[in-house]
């Protein structure tokens, strides 16, 4: 087994576009559920609209790369508003069944062979990056880097974006958390009728939160699809599912337990992902084969979310007080 | 699924089909381009070619037209069945096979006479149609209509077997259970490793795995969903450990037999004629008789039987049920039982349906359950049965004016515009929403 290269890859993960782009979705889902106790199970479908609104506004309508990234967001403000609209007024686990069907159907409008024109259909999208790579600030030239973070300009330039994403949306975040619109935020998850008996407007407050949270899922998005390509499974239920496993991992209701989850998670993946089927190589796992070992993994993901959430609903970050789960 | 795509998977248009790519495969790389009846070939970079055979013999004399980017050509097929079309640009072209000139009695059985073709990475591609027996006809929209109506009503009937047992679950602990499409998986699965792995016979396998599938759910609320009430675990949370659960089992599911797609014997049964261009296989009729029979049945267990009327009593108020005297965890480990049972049975009709056994078949359905327990109204068993025939009709009969690939779109935007309007759902009660 060679321990050098599964420790260099599993390293590489600590600031891979990936990373980031989950790092930032599970922010956002952090704003919903955490802070606001809106259960949407439709992230995937606002990372979806991020990453095709950029890649289709440069390729169908030779956009800047950045207007593209403002399109993702603005079509993702309009997702939120269709929908909360319908579905904020009632009941939570209405805004979960409604979220989770929209992200289902945004997904197969853009993987439908009717739209083929625009969305590449199942085939995805690609061939997109030279705005964004024309924009890089670095120069140099060949691989840059040290120990297992070693990357050329564009592969620097992506991760840079990211992580300034990443620091700019943790500090909004934490900013709006500790204003006045924040304690409002906290207070319509702890109590909603509360709120309203105070005369704040609870629907507006919760359309807000949604429509931001959203954004930060639409730059998930944008960040997944910079480096290489949007690919349409990416974008299916399990993905909000493994960006709850994120959140509630580092802890719903804080700043920093999203960002620290989707390290901790993907670090894991990728870990498992090199050490299992070496082990299965040298015969240690005599009784699974190497695509056996590699869907170990996702076992292990349902497996971590339910223990996280039966034993330490806060996560790592967490505060037990703040009840971050609706009664 | 649309009737006119399963009648073409009868073996004998599928061997058909196998052949000519088969063939197409092995020839082409080795074809001359002497022997091909070409145009435009000559002073264009690029070209299209193929190959026309019907049951391995070349056809001479089809007629193929290209069109496209301000392009237009066509070309006839030569004594060897061959063809080339030199195009002017590497873009997308629709090549279309005149299906008069062909043989009578032949048709294009995969696809559409008329294909979009592009280029990969090369100058040029093939384009291949698959033919096979068959009588062109023009099917009228009212048949199309009828066949989609029975088809809609096929799936709707086994939706509604997994939706009941949601509906209930929902009803009497207020859970949303992501878990119950592994629940339906597992049924399939189960008649899968009795009749295929270990073959025996499908009157003894399918029995066995509802039965196993009951124990299944047995188990659930025994090792997990009990000591987590008795916990008082939150709602949210119980619904957000079932996504888990349904994560873990799904990939379980992958792990033992893997990522490809298994039939269940019998899958492939000759079609019957109804009326005039309807048709049914002996699995469809089998499957809808079946799907009847036990909805009646859970009907009446739940109408007039003790549990059945317990089970409502708890789905209408807990607390005041078991004020009453009902032993509610009793109930719910029944409804648990009965739940997996059914969407264990709904599983086996799906895999025949759909067809086929893969190991996230529930996962791709679970959202139609959703949908339906949420149209017919939530907890309520009558509105799951409703709304899933809603469902069931409206994906299949949306197929007439909407691509195929969109069909769940239609029932899932349904579902969002209902509970604008109404909410509570078709059978609920406007006080649960709150």
């Amino acid at each position: 087994m060679d321990w050098g290269s599964i420790l260099s890859n599993t390293a590489a993960y600590l600031i891979s576009p990936e990373t980031i782009a989950y790092a930032l979705a599970a922010l956002g889902l952090a704003v919903h559920f955490g802070y606001t106790g809106l259960l949407n199970f439709g992230q995937a479908g606002f990372m979806a609209i991020g990453a095709y609104g950029y890649a289709i506004s440069i390729l169908s309508f030779d956009l800047p790369w950045w207007v593209g990234i403002i399109i993702g967001m603005a079509a993702s403000v309009v997702f939120a508003f269709i929908l909360g609209i319908p579905t904020l007024r009632l009941r939570a686990d209405y805004l979960a069944i409604v979220t989770i069907a929209s992200a289902e159907i945004v997904r197969l409008l853009f993987t439908t062979q009717a739209f083929d024109e625009y969305t590449n259909s199942a085939d995805g999208l690609g061939n997109y990056h030279a705005g964004f790579r024309a924009a890089n600030p670095f120069t140099f030239e060949g691989n840059v880097g040290f120990g297992p973070w070693v990357y050329n300009a564009n592969g620097w330039w992506v991760r840079v974006f990211g992580i300034a994403l990443v620091i700019v949306a943790a500090l909004i975040v934490w900013l709006l958390m500790r204003s006045p619109w924040g304690r409002v935020i906290k207070g319509v998850r702890e109590d909603e009728d509360a709120v309203r008996a105070l005369g704040k407007n609870v629907f507006a407050y919760k359309m807000q939160a949604l429509v931001i949270g959203g954004i930060f899922g639409a730059l998930g998005g944008v960040v997944l699809a910079l480096p290489s390509a949007v690919v349409p499974s990416v974008y299916v239920t399990s993905l909000t599912f493994y960006l709850y496993t994120i959140l509630l991992l580092g802890g719903a209701a804080t700043v920093f337990g999203p960002l620290i989850g989707a390290v901790i998670y993907w670090v894991i993946m990728a870990f498992l992902s090199n050490v299992l089927p070496a082990l299965v190589q040298i015969g240690a796992l005599p009784f699974m084969t190497t695509t056996q070992s590699q869907v170990l993994r996702f076992i292990l993901v349902g497996v971590a979310l339910m223990l996280i959430v039966i034993f330490r609903p806060q996560g790592i970050f967490g505060n037990k007080k703040e009840l971050t789960f609706v009664k | 699924m649309e009737v006119a795509r399963r009648t073409s998977q009868r073996r004998s248009t599928l061997l058909v089909s196998l052949f000519t790519a088969i063939f197409a495969l092995t020839t082409f790389g080795a074809m001359s381009s002497a022997t091909a009846d070409e145009i435009n070939v000559e002073g264009n970079d690029y070209y299209f070619a193929g190959n026309v055979k019907y049951n391995s013999e070349p056809l001479e004399g089809v007629l193929i037209k290209i069109s496209g980017n301000g392009y237009n050509a066509e070309v006839k097929t030569g004594e060897d069945g061959k063809w080339k079309i030199g195009v002017p640009e590497k873009e997308t072209y629709d090549v279309t096979l005149d299906e008069t000139t062909l043989p009578k009695g032949v048709i294009v059985v995969e696809g559409e006479a008329t294909r979009e073709a592009e280029f990969g990475l090369t100058n040029n591609a093939s384009v291949n149609f698959f033919l096979g027996e068959g009588v062109r006809v023009t099917v009228s929209v009212w048949d199309q209509l009828v066949e989609r109506l029975f088809n809609g009503l096929n799936f709707g009937l086994m939706l509604a077997l997994a939706a009941i047992g949601a509906s209930l679950v929902f009803g009497t602990t207020g859970l949303s259970n992501f878990a119950h499409a592994e629940m339906v998986t597992f049924g399939a699965i189960m008649a899968l490793v009795f009749s295929v792995f270990l073959s025996w016979p499908l009157f003894l396998a399918i029995p066995v795995a509802v039965i196993l599938s009951a124990g299944f759910g047995y188990l659930l609320d025994a090792g997990l969903w009990r000591p987590l009430r008795r916990r008082g675990t939150g709602i949210v949370q119980l619904m957000i450990v079932s996504i888990g659960l349904s994560l873990a089992l799904r990939y379980v599911f992958q792990y033992f037999i893997g990522g490809g797609t298994y039939q269940l014997p019998g899958s492939s049964s000759d079609s019957l004629t109804l009326f005039g261009s309807v048709k049914l296989t002996a699995t469809d009729i089998v499957s809808m008789v079946v799907s009847i029979v036990v909805l009646l049945a859970v009907a009446w267990w739940l109408l007039r039987t003790r549990i059945g009327k317990a089970t409502r009593a708890i789905s209408d108020n807990s607390s005041l049920a078991s004020a009453s005297g009902i032993d509610v965890d009793r109930v719910v480990r029944i409804v648990w039982i009965l739940g997996a049972a059914l969407a264990g049975l709904s599983g086996i009709l799906w895999a025949y349906f759909r067809p086929g056994i893969k190991w996230d078949m529930g996962a791709s359905i679970l959202l139609l359950i959703f949908a339906a327990i949420t149209l017919g109204g939530l907890g309520t068993a009558f509105g799951a049965l409703v709304g899933s025939l809603i469902v069931g009709l409206l994906v299949e009969v949306s197929t007439l004016w909407i691509p195929s690939d969109l069909k769940y779109v239609g029932a899932l935007v349904v579902l969002v515009l209902v509970l604008l309007v109404r909410p509570q759902g078709i059978l609920g009660r406007r006080e649960r929403i709150g």
